[in-house]
């Protein structure tokens, strides 16, 4: 991801970094699905409704080798399908994310689809905090508990920023208002990877409730230089010497 | 005193005299479309009683989702069964779909191509209820979408026949809805629908008259009227406004000397405009008269005495067509864009 954005000189990084131990559970231990085959009829579907977070999913498709680790080095340039937020032509795309609002309600009909067509399929979809705001978010958190959604969970990356800055609108409590909607609720430290392990295990055990867990996560985690920047939504090279966050993220995973 | 026109309450329909008339004609054809394909599957937004849809419920059940008073999750909804594979019927009214769910529509659907069919009620002047639910300007905004295929069928027979159409065409398309009991004002032995295709219902070298939706049975009406005068006009029905049939309309205008549209829509941005549209980029010259709702919201009331005030009835065709083949031969030499509209 760092290298991405040295190379574009600006992105989504913060985000992208606090989010990377979620997709990092995602992929490695909760979803089924085929890197040879990434439109796998009975694979399990991850929704990243903020489609500006491509930067991540990049990132994470390229470790499971969907893309080439090559190939990052064209995120955001033109005529790249690398865009700075995600088009559902791209493989391993389930939707063209990024208008926030839209991926509850979508992850909530491919789920109805899922079930229609008697796959055992799980449909996981990310949303931000910030998109807690929008009212389409709610009508699909309602939506999904009346159809009695088991398989499919919401991870809400609580990251507390958005474009205007820390949190502009109070959204708390989180997870109390998805429990009063219906869901079974968890809140975690979405970057503590044995909690990630642990709910999205839990998420699996079915029942008829879909499964809510509300992350709480650092932007920039692992780059004590970019978790510094006060709350920052979209970071510029000016602000960043990449090398050296490079080396802080390698002395963070040593 | 003279007794004074009711609004009505919804779901009675105020069109059926004068033709056979059809109960349903959308969601009996969706039932056929459903058992066609399995594939097809029903949703709504607390409107199926509304929007017909309600046969194709109880025919199957497992097929067919109300997510409440919730628009945009309904256009969500449907995106995402579209991405696992099934095709979509989503009903709701055409000021909802269309002013609430716009962006779902555009980004859930339209940017992917999702196989998404949105059919929606109360277009026009079908409803007494006034500027909340009468769909005004819903073409102008559908028809400026990418890959968005926009239908606005003349009666019962075309709705039927777009409905199994649509569920076989590749692509999300935006249907209006003509609900209750619905007139059959074309022949059904004779009439055959096809997506982006224009029909000549009446040929006539005088004035070529151009219309969509329900207006078409008024054109027809007033094309008759208008041969007790000596003058033959031509019907046009352009039921997809997009994509629009540009060869079989710019095929009329070099044949006609003067052009009336007609449309239950705002005369900006919808079958007017389209005509226009395509004159001017063809180089055409044209005298073109507007039938269709002025700018501006329409009060409540009932359906007759909206349709004569805001200049949508048959009279008011007529009356366009005679005005625009009156306009002195010199206008010819100059392209000329009036509207019509009684007040």
């Amino acid at each position: 991801m760092l290298t991405m954005a040295a190379g574009k000189g600006q992105g989504y990084i913060g985000q992208g970094l606090g989010f990377a131990d979620l997709l990092a559970g995602l992929y490695f231990h909760a979803m089924r699905y085929d890197p040879k085959n990434p439109s796998w009829e009975d694979r399990d579907r991850f929704i990243l409704s903020t489609g500006h977070y491509s930067i991540a999913l990049w990132a994470a498709l390229a470790e499971i080798r969907v893309l080439s680790l090559k190939e990052l080095s064209l995120y955001g340039a033109d005529g790249s399908r690398l865009e700075m937020s995600t088009l559902d032509s791209t493989p391993g795309v389930e939707i063209t994310g990024g208008s926030l609002g839209h991926g509850l309600g979508q992850g909530v009909g491919m789920a109805l689809g899922l079930r229609l067509k008697e796959k055992q399929s799980r449909v996981f979809v990310e949303l931000s905090d910030g998109e807690l705001q929008e009212g389409s978010t709610w009508e699909a958190a309602m939506a999904a508990s009346h159809f009695n959604l088991g398989h499919l969970v919401a991870i809400i990356d609580c990251n507390g920023i958005q474009a205007d800055g820390p949190i502009v609108l109070n959204i708390e409590p989180v997870a109390e208002k998805w429990r009063a909607f219906g869901w079974n609720t968890q809140e975690i430290d979405g970057n503590d990877m044995e909690q990630i392990v642990t709910a999205l295990d839990q998420a699996r055990r079915g029942g008829r409730q879909p499964y809510a867990i509300v992350a709480r996560t650092l932007p920039g985690k692992g780059v004590p230089s970019i978790e510094q920047c006060e709350k920052a939504h979209f970071l510029n090279v000016t602000h960043i010497d990449w090398n050296e966050a490079i080396r802080e993220l390698e002395a963070h995973h040593d | 005193m003279t007794s004074r026109g009711q609004t009505t309450a919804m779901g009675v329909s105020d069109q059926v005299e004068g033709y056979p008339a059809v109960t349903a004609p959308f969601g009996q054809a969706l039932v056929e479309a459903g058992r066609r394909r399995s594939d097809v599957v029903g949703l709504t937004a607390d409107l199926g009683k509304y929007t017909d849809i309600l046969p194709f419920a109880e025919a199957f059940p497992n097929r067919y989702f109300n997510v409440g008073m919730a628009e945009q999750n309904l256009i969500g909804v449907a995106a995402g069964l579209a991405r696992t594979g099934f095709v979509p019927f989503c009903t709701t009214y055409c000021v909802f779909a269309t002013r609430r769910a716009y962006d779902f529509i555009a980004i859930g659907c339209a940017l992917s191509r999702l196989n998404v069919k949105i059919v929606a009620g109360l277009p026009g002047l079908t409803t007494g209820y006034g500027g909340t639910h009468q769909g005004i300007e819903d073409l102008a905004l559908m028809r400026a979408m990418p890959n968005l295929t926009v239908i606005d069928p003349c009666d019962a027979t075309e709705l039927a026949q777009a409905t199994v159409a649509i569920a076989e065409h590749d692509g999300p398309v935006y249907l209006r809805l003509l609900r209750g009991r619905v007139p059959a004002v074309l022949d059904p032995a004779h009439y055959r629908f096809e997506v982006g295709k224009a029909r000549l219902l009446r040929d006539g070298a005088d004035v070529a008259l151009i219309s969509t939706g329900l207006m078409t049975q008024r054109t027809l009406e007033a094309a008759a009227q208008l041969v007790t005068d000596g003058i033959n006009a031509a019907v046009l029905h352009v039921s997809t406004l997009k994509p629009f049939d540009r060869e079989k309309v710019l095929a009329l205008l070099e044949k006609v000397p003067a052009v009336v549209t007609a449309e239950n829509h705002s005369t900006s941005g919808g079958l007017a405009s389209a005509v226009a549209d395509a004159a001017v980029d063809a180089g055409v010259r044209l005298r073109l008269r507007r039938v269709g709702i002025p700018d501006c919201f329409c009060n409540c009331g009932s359906i007759p005495y909206l349709v004569k005030r805001y200049g949508m009835d048959t009279a008011s065709i007529v009356a366009a067509a005679r005005a625009v083949l009156s306009e002195s031969t010199s206008l010819r030499a100059a392209p000329t864009l009036s509207r019509e509209h009684s007040t």
